[in-house]
Order: C-alpha cells, then structure tokens, then sequence
C-alpha cells in the first residue's frame, strides 16, 4: 500500500443555491484518520461523495497525492474503499459474483481470487458466498459492502454511518478493518455516534453553514 | 477507457439481463402484441411496401422504448448507479451500455423481421437482402446510439415512462425517415446502389450520435 496523502481547500457545496456546507479545509497526511461529524441534513453524505470524486464541489477541491504527485480524479477511485448507506450491491448476483464482476470492471487495479476470498473471509461471508444477495439480510448486506471496499486494498478506506445495521460480530469485524486501515492508510468516517468517532484522531464537525 | 473493463461491464448487464429479463420480457411482448395488433387491422389488404417499412419501423421504434432505457433505469431504480461509479469511469460505461443496446436491438430486428416474414408472407417480400441487411444493421445502430444517451438522461429524470419516447421521437425522426426510404427499397427490389445515399446518412447520423452522446456522457451520468 503506497503512502497517500489528502488535501481539502475551501469546499462549499450548494444544490439549487441551498448552502450545504461552506468551506471545508483540512489536510490528512497517511496514516491519519478523520471523523466528520455533524447533525442529520448537515451534507456528511454529501462530502464524502465529494471525497470518493462522486460529486463535485461548488467551490473548492478535493486533492490526493502520493509522493507528492497529485492523482487524478479518474484515477482515484482505484484507491478508495467506500461503504455507505447509498451503495447497492446487485440482487441477482452472489456476494462472491458481485465482487468479481465490480472487480473486472474495476479493471485498473488488480484483484485475485485469493484477495477476494480473504475479504469475503473478513467480513465472515465465505460460508455464504454462492447464495444470492436478494437472499441477505440487511447486515449481511452491509457485510458485503465491506468486502468491497476492502477487496482491493484501499489506500483510503471512507465509512458513511460504518456500523449501521452490523450485530456485535459485526461491528467487531469494522473495527479490526478500521483498526488495519489506521496503520496502512487514510481513513474517514462520517458518523453520528460518539464511540465511532473515537476511532479516529481528527475531528471535523459540520453543521454551522447556514448561520 | 479500459476495452477489459468494458467488456466485463458488457458481461455483467448480459448476465443480470438473462437472470432479471428487465428489458427483455417487454420487448418479447411489445413485438408479439404489436405484430398481432398490425395483422388484425390489416386483414386480408394488401399494403404497399412504403406501409409496410413503415409499419415494420414503428413496431421497431416503439419496442425499443419499451426496453432499451432499461439498461440505465434499472441501475438508478436499484440504487447501484453509485456503485459503477465508484468501479468503472464514464466512458467504460457509456460503451458498455451502446454495446448491450446494440445487441438488444439487432436481436430485437431479427425477430421483428422474422415475424414479419412469417405473418405476411405474401407481402412483407425482401428484393434486394442486401440493402435490407445494411439497413437493419445501421439502422439498429443509430436506435442504440441514440436511445442509450436518452435513456442516460431519462435514468435521472422523475417521469422516466412517458419522458423515454416523448424525448427519443424528435432525435430519431431523421433515422426513422431514412430506413423506412431504405427498407422500402429493399422491399421493391431496386438496386444495392439505389440506397446509397440513405446508407450515407445513417452512418453520419450513427458517427454524430456516438460522437456527441460520448462527449455528453460525462455530465450526465456524474450529477
């Protein structure tokens, strides 16, 4: 995993003149992590997408770089593992389906079938693996969207409400993920639980844009 | 634009069409319907070979509403829009998508015309194969090329049913105008070199469609 580091300046967003947020800044140097806070509506969401390069900023950029060099837009999703609320895996595939084809598509980075069945092993999907996703339940689903973000090894590994529908076992599971991806990379975690936020050492709190 | 990532794009909707049939089921029933709706109205009349390309187009244009925007509306519908966002970038996408529609729709042509031959037999007579066979391709073409960037916007629009054909009917007045003109001459056994000019402008139209729905895509299927 090479050392990435993030550079936040000025980010505003806005959806039909509505302010979400205004002026963002922070920086992340590897191995750093950081929690974003904040009251429901407040556009935690919002920036993340804007973090994994799924929407753009009104104002302000969003930069990655590694040794120095600033990585392209195009080229960073092969570097994130994102797991949020907004992300579906497909019904009619099985979990192990489902991450073999997101993985081809994925073309740029490659993921063995070893690498696959140890995220899918992680997560503690292996026994499941061959059955249909539409036949999970919610916190398998969740499971699942674990072993996607972590199945090509992430330099940066983004959480959006990390433990939402997760058993105890579960939340186990994030916190060792959390735990591997603290010492290896960059990490954020939108969330509105204390305790989740206290994984992380920096602290971002929004909410305070429309005042 | 990776050809692998595209291809294994291409794979993916195969498969997830084989096991859904979100697009295929419509257009099996829309062509059935609409072929038996054409032959009770006709009756024993024997239309001239302008009706019947015409007939023939519009059984091939009102199918392909009914199925082709399935390639996008079921991912947005499923929520895993994000999901290929986060995987593939906007032009592995786009090709992919043009790719699955273009198979959709010349395998959709070859039942219409199959249809057509059975049913009217008598009529529906292919003179010259040749000009009917080039027309069916890049006619199949230009509906594909056209219908996936429509079918991208319509994706993201709240009225997506009735938004689809009312959207797609003033882009594709050209390419239908054009292999009805060709399809007739085909139909009426005038030479390979008759249709030329038709065949001239359908690949213009296919050239600008993709040109243009390539360069557009990016805007539409981030935000």
């Amino acid at each position: 995993m090479k050392p990435l580091s993030l550079t936040v300046t000025g980010v505003t967003k806005e959806f039909n003149r509505r302010l979400i947020f205004r002026d963002v800044s922070f920086a992340l140097q590897p191995g750093r992590s950081i929690a974003v806070t904040g009251r429901n509506g407040s556009g935690k969401s919002t920036l993340v997408k804007i973090f994994c390069g799924l929407l753009s900023a009104t104002r302000g950029t969003v930069t990655y770089s590694m040794n120095g060099s600033p990585i392209e837009v195009e080229a960073i999703r092969n570097h994130i593992g994102l797991v949020s609320p907004y992300l579906q895996m497909y019904d009619e595939f099985s979990g192990l389906e489902n991450l073999e084809v997101l993985s081809r598509v994925r073309a740029d980075k490659e993921v063995t079938s070893e690498m696959i069945g140890e995220a899918l092993q992680t997560v503690g999907l292996w026994e499941r693996r061959k059955d249909f996703v539409r036949t999970y339940s919610s916190g398998m689903k969740q499971r699942l969207k674990y072993a996607f973000a972590i199945v090509h090894h992430p330099e940066v590994l983004v959480l959006d409400e990390p433990t939402s529908n997760l058993d105890t076992e579960g939340i186990s599971m994030v916190e060792r993920c959390v735990e591997r991806q603290r010492s290896s990379g960059l990490l954020i975690v939108a969330t509105n639980d204390a305790e989740e936020a206290n994984w992380c050492s920096d602290r971002l709190e929004l909410g305070n844009a429309r005042k | 634009m990776s050809v692998s990532a595209t291809y294994a794009l291409f794979r993916k909707d195969v498969h997830s069409e084989i096991r859904t049939r979100y697009a295929l089921n419509a257009l099996i029933m829309f062509v059935v319907v609409a072929v038996a709706t054409i032959l009770f109205a006709l009756r024993s009349d024997q239309p001239t070979s302008s009706v019947l390309a015409g007939l023939y187009w519009v059984v091939v244009f009102f199918t392909a509403m009914s199925g082709l925007s399935r390639t996008f509306v079921s991912e947005e519908e499923r929520g895993t829009t994000m999901t290929l966002q986060l995987v593939a970038n906007p032009s592995t996408v786009y090709f992919a998508k043009l790719i699955f529609n273009t198979v959709l729709t010349i395998s959709l042509t070859i039942a219409v015309t199959l249809l057509y031959v059975t049913v009217f037999a008598d009529s529906f007579v292919i003179q010259t194969m040749s000009t009917f066979l080039v027309t069916v391709i890049l006619g199949s073409l230009g509906f594909a090329s056209a219908s996936t960037i429509i079918a991208a916007i319509v994706a993201k629009a709240n009225t997506r049913g009735t938004l689809y054909p009312v959207l797609s009917f003033p882009v594709l007045v050209v390419l239908l105008m054009t292999v009805m003109a060709a399809t007739t001459k085909a139909l009426d056994g005038e030479p390979f070199e008759a249709a030329l000019g038709d065949f001239q402008i359908l690949a213009g139209y296919i050239l600008a469609m993709t040109g243009g729905s390539y360069l557009l895509f990016d805007y539409v299927w981030k935000e």
